[in-house]
């Protein structure tokens, strides 16, 4: 079980308050929790993630056991802790913006 | 007795102000999609109760909402514009080719016989179509297979498709605008366009009366007389009496004819209105005054309504989709500002007063007008 912490825009359009705990068959790679959340909350398609390229929306960060995993590639292994369900991946919304 | 539902886009959220026909007395609902930027929205003109709303940021991107209620609940539907085919290039502003990217939905385009169905203009400039109410986007790519779809070019707030006029009594007809490529026009319902640009001249172009290349601001046409159009251009108030065949200029008095809406009473075929803004380098009214400008005449001979607007030390910008008007018998004209006031006129503009004056930065204003 993996645990995700949302942005607050996103818990909303989810309708979800605090963590989302998601089951991950095989490895837990970036990939693979993403595609868990965006099963279990369609309308998260295309929020974090391009719908067509796959790629991580510019202004949203990935961030877990106090490293940013941003730049990670997507079928890496999350850390063990995160994949343990120990310590959750934070989607983040950069701070940006008025 | 008769009312109104007026619908506003604005950078924090979308609100609905909701009046009976006397126009005085307002409630205003919101914020709905707290926090994002609502580009458009817009009723169904065959089901009141049926609105789509353009939901976006910077951070998570596109999503497209739909209220079967009158705007009391939405549902999220599908928020995948993919363009048809392998996507192409246009040009970039250092006149490199630029792969087409989605960006956002500028302007949503309900069917005037279908709720299902909807048209959306989007950044980078292409016209998308649903007929299951938004659970699927279908591009209809004759548009950007125009011959002279390589050679568009963005403006400087991005490629978008951000007028769509649909043709009340020829269904295969319709136009879209582009910036800055500029008025496009079907027959056989979006399959194949062509520019319907002539008569435009624009200084900021390298050929001034090019195919292409002009920056549409926006068209209005009343249903009652689809074959004329009118155009707030960059710079320029135009006119087509022949479908977009040929444009005139109609700016005549206008203090300056740079703008962003143009809008037709409901009524009045040759009653439009425009809002002149100072310059393309200075997006504010002359001299600090607001001032909507109706003609009577189909152009050229301009009025300055003023009566209930700021006329002294006034600054904000009306965006090209937050002019609106109902069908009441006194027509109403609406309109939103990027200081975040709705004014309304219950008389055609003869006098105004704020509905709200401090929203977010106003993005479109749309209005239904309710049994």
């Amino acid at each position: 079980m993996i645990r995700v912490v949302l942005p607050a825009h996103l818990r909303t359009l989810a309708h979800v308050d605090g963590e989302v705990e998601l089951e991950v068959e095989g490895q837990a790679t970036q990939r693979a929790a993403l595609d868990a959340l965006e099963a279990c909350y369609p309308v998260l398609r295309g929020t974090i993630r391009d719908p067509v390229t796959q790629q991580r929306r510019a202004m949203v960060r990935l961030f877990a056991c106090e490293r940013d995993l941003s730049h990670e590639q997507p079928d890496a292994p999350l850390p063990d802790a995160v994949a343990m369900g120990t310590e959750p991946l934070l989607v983040v919304g950069a701070m940006a913006g008025g | 007795m008769s009312g109104v539902r007026v619908l506003v886009g604005t950078r924090k959220g979308a609100f609905v102000l909701t009046s009976d026909g006397k126009r005085a007395s307002w409630d205003v609902s919101g914020p709905h999609f707290a926090g994002w930027e609502i580009y458009h929205v817009k009723g169904s003109p065959a089901d009141q109760e049926r609105l789509y709303a353009s939901q976006s940021t910077g951070w998570f991107g596109q999503l497209i909402q739909r209220s079967d209620d009158g705007g009391t609940t939405w549902t999220p539907v599908d928020n995948q514009f993919t363009y048809d085919g392998v996507p192409g290039t246009h040009q970039w502003y250092d006149g490199t080719p630029h792969p087409w990217e989605f960006a956002r939905v500028w302007h949503l385009e309900p069917s005037l016989t279908d709720p299902d169905t909807v048209y959306a203009g989007v950044e980078d400039a292409a016209l998308f179509r649903s007929v299951d109410g938004g659970q699927s986007w279908q591009e209809l790519a004759g548009l950007r297979g125009h011959g002279s779809g390589p050679s568009w070019q963005p403006g400087a707030g991005g490629m978008c498709l951000h007028t769509i006029i649909l043709d009340p009594v020829d269904p295969g007809r319709m136009f879209v605008a582009i910036s800055a490529a500029g008025a496009f026009r079907t027959d056989d319902a979006g399959k194949n366009w062509r520019a319907v640009n002539r008569g435009l001249r624009s200084e900021g172009i390298p050929e001034e009366t090019a195919e292409v290349g002009h920056c549409v601001h926006r068209i209005a046409m009343h249903p009652s007389r689809p074959e004329v159009l009118f155009m707030q251009k960059h710079w320029d108030v135009m006119r087509s009496d022949d479908a977009g065949e040929s444009w005139h200029e109609v700016s005549g008095n206008l203090p300056t004819d740079f703008g962003f809406p143009i809008e037709v009473h409901a009524h009045e075929p040759d009653t439009v209105y425009v809002v002149p803004i100072k310059s393309d380098s200075e997006h504010y009214p002359p001299d600090g005054k607001l001032r909507v400008y109706r003609s009577r005449t189909g152009g050229d001979e301009w009025e300055a309504l003023t009566n209930g607007l700021p006329q002294r030390d006034c600054y904000v910008n009306v965006l090209r989709d937050a002019m609106a008007v109902d069908a009441l018998d006194s027509c109403g004209v609406y309109f939103g500002t990027t200081g975040g006031q709705v004014y309304v006129s219950a008389d055609a503009g003869d006098s105004w007063a704020p509905i709200v004056r401090d929203l977010p930065a106003v993005l479109s204003v749309e209005v239904q007008t309710l049994p």
